[in-house]
């Protein structure tokens, strides 16, 4: 166990190795309580998730959900998040433990400046993730509606075993599966049961480390690691999350980005031997000129490679091209590969 | 934990195995492999390289992270483990035996020896 962000979370339960092969080959349930989740409601509710986040809030039918970020006056990422629209008047904004306060505060700043009512019902509930090629039948095994109603990047409300929850089809594991919100206090009745009924189907609880080593794989940025307030949407290739209009904050910024172009560029890199780049280690042309940093880097334990992504000067982000990872001191080749690393049959 | 008794030890968790030749192999220790988690990656020094008491000889990286290996003992490096370049999670199966690191020509044993803790000894450091 580890503290993360006020919460004493674990790293791994049997293994990160083990874990994350369970959920790219059968299924993993992940305690993700630590999450956060503001509620957007009342007439004014779209016009103050328009306004907060960077979602296209027209496109955004009831019962669906899109990934976007809520960014600063500079175009900088405060948090990215998961926008679910619950019906007409209501949303539900998922953001990231690590920062949940100032995002919050952030939020109620801009809520104020419209009619909506914006609630943090983060300590009201829990959220589970249960992801893998078996998740979605292990779920339906359970639930008491057609699981397959309920398609990529929606939502509804439902039962699984019993227990009152709003299932999801959203993850960060770069396999199929669903997330479930559930009320704090059914939240261990819902994992035991889950782990229970899915365990013949080989669904095995994972933890941060396989999570990490998944959202890698799957070329996922994290907040923190390639995302940051002093990072544009735009230079880590997230420019489609980004709503065409000027109704969020931020948008002007935007705008003259798209314009003028931006600096850096997020670059997927493999490295040709099995040293492992961290963050923080510097990205240098092969013949060693500095041109960015390594912003998440492991083991891909699915392809048994060293990956990394960084953040470089735009003009070295080249798929097909040749850069360098300098670990302790030493520079070791890399390829600049195209994203995904990991991309699942038929995703 | 396994904990055999013929080896020695260190508070760094290495282990160091006399061998009949006079060098001795070294390796990490049961203990280090479980809470290093998932090995990946073993850097190792080359054959020939001369090695110091308590300062690194090589990095040990799991998924989690990165750790220095230190050296038990002061010598030269007679073998190296190349089975770990593509199989460095026999450091987490077989610790003590295919998981070795390093064999070594000692040059100062017989004066560090002394640092060196027997099988109880190092268990009483282990939580």
């Amino acid at each position: 166990m580890v503290p993360f962000a006020g919460w004493s979370m674990p790293v791994q339960y049997t293994g990160i190795i083990a874990e994350h092969r369970a959920v790219r080959s059968a299924a993993g349930l992940f305690d993700v309580c630590h999450m956060g989740e503001l509620d957007c409601t009342g007439s004014a509710a779209a016009a103050c998730v328009a306004r907060l986040t960077c979602v296209a809030v027209e496109r955004l039918a009831a019962g669906q959900a899109r990934y976007a970020m809520i960014l600063n006056q500079a175009g900088g990422i405060i948090d990215d998040v998961i926008v679910y629209r619950l019906d007409e008047q209501r949303y539900r904004i998922v953001i990231n433990a690590a920062n949940a306060a100032a995002v919050a505060e952030h939020a109620r700043t801009v809520a104020a400046a419209t009619a909506a009512e914006l609630r943090d019902s983060s300590a009201e509930l829990g959220l589970l993730a249960i992801q893998g090629p078996r998740a979605v039948d292990i779920v339906q095994s359970m639930a008491d509606i057609d699981t397959a109603a309920v398609g990529r990047y929606r939502c509804r409300s439902a039962e699984v075993a019993g227990v009152a929850v709003l299932l999801a089809r959203t993850g960060y594991t770069g396999e199929d599966g669903f997330e479930l919100f559930v009320a704090a206090e059914e939240a261990e009745k819902l994992w035991s049961r889950l782990l229970e009924a899915g365990a013949a189907a080989g669904l095995v609880p994972a933890g941060l480390g396989a999570r990490d080593t998944l959202r890698l794989e799957a070329a996922l940025p994290l907040y923190g690691n390639e995302l940051s307030r002093q990072v544009s949407p735009l230079e880590v290739g997230l420019g489609r999350f980004v709503a065409k209009n000027d109704r969020y904050v931020g948008a002007a910024a935007i705008r003259r980005q798209r314009a003028e172009g931006v600096p850096r560029a997020l670059v997927h890199l493999q490295l040709h031997g099995r040293a492992v780049a961290r963050a923080g280690c510097a990205v240098t042309t092969a013949e060693g000129e500095p041109v960015g940093r390594v912003t998440s880097g492991s083991y891909g334990p699915w392809l048994e490679r060293s990956l990394a992504m960084g953040l470089v000067a735009r003009q070295h982000a080249t798929v097909g091209g040749e850069l360098a990872v300098v670990i302790r001191d030493r520079p070791h080749a890399a390829t600049v590969v195209r994203r995904p690393f990991y991309q699942r049959e038929g995703g | 934990m396994n904990i055999p008794e013929q080896l020695r030890y260190t508070a760094e968790h290495e282990w160091v195995r006399d061998e009949q030749d006079s060098a001795v192999t070294i390796g990490i220790t049961d203990h280090a492999q479980a809470e290093l988690g998932d090995i990946v990656y073993v850097e190792l020094p080359a054959v020939g390289a001369a090695i110091t008491q308590g300062d690194s000889f090589g990095v040990i990286e799991s998924v989690k992270a990165a750790s220095d290996l230190f050296a038990p003992i002061s010598g030269s490096v007679t073998a190296v483990n190349g089975d770990l370049e593509s199989a460095p999670q026999q450091v987490n199966e077989d610790p003590y035996g295919a998981g070795w690191l390093i064999k070594v020509q000692p040059s100062r044993l017989a004066d560090e020896r002394a640092v060196l803790l027997d099988g109880a000894g190092y268990r009483q450091l282990l939580p």
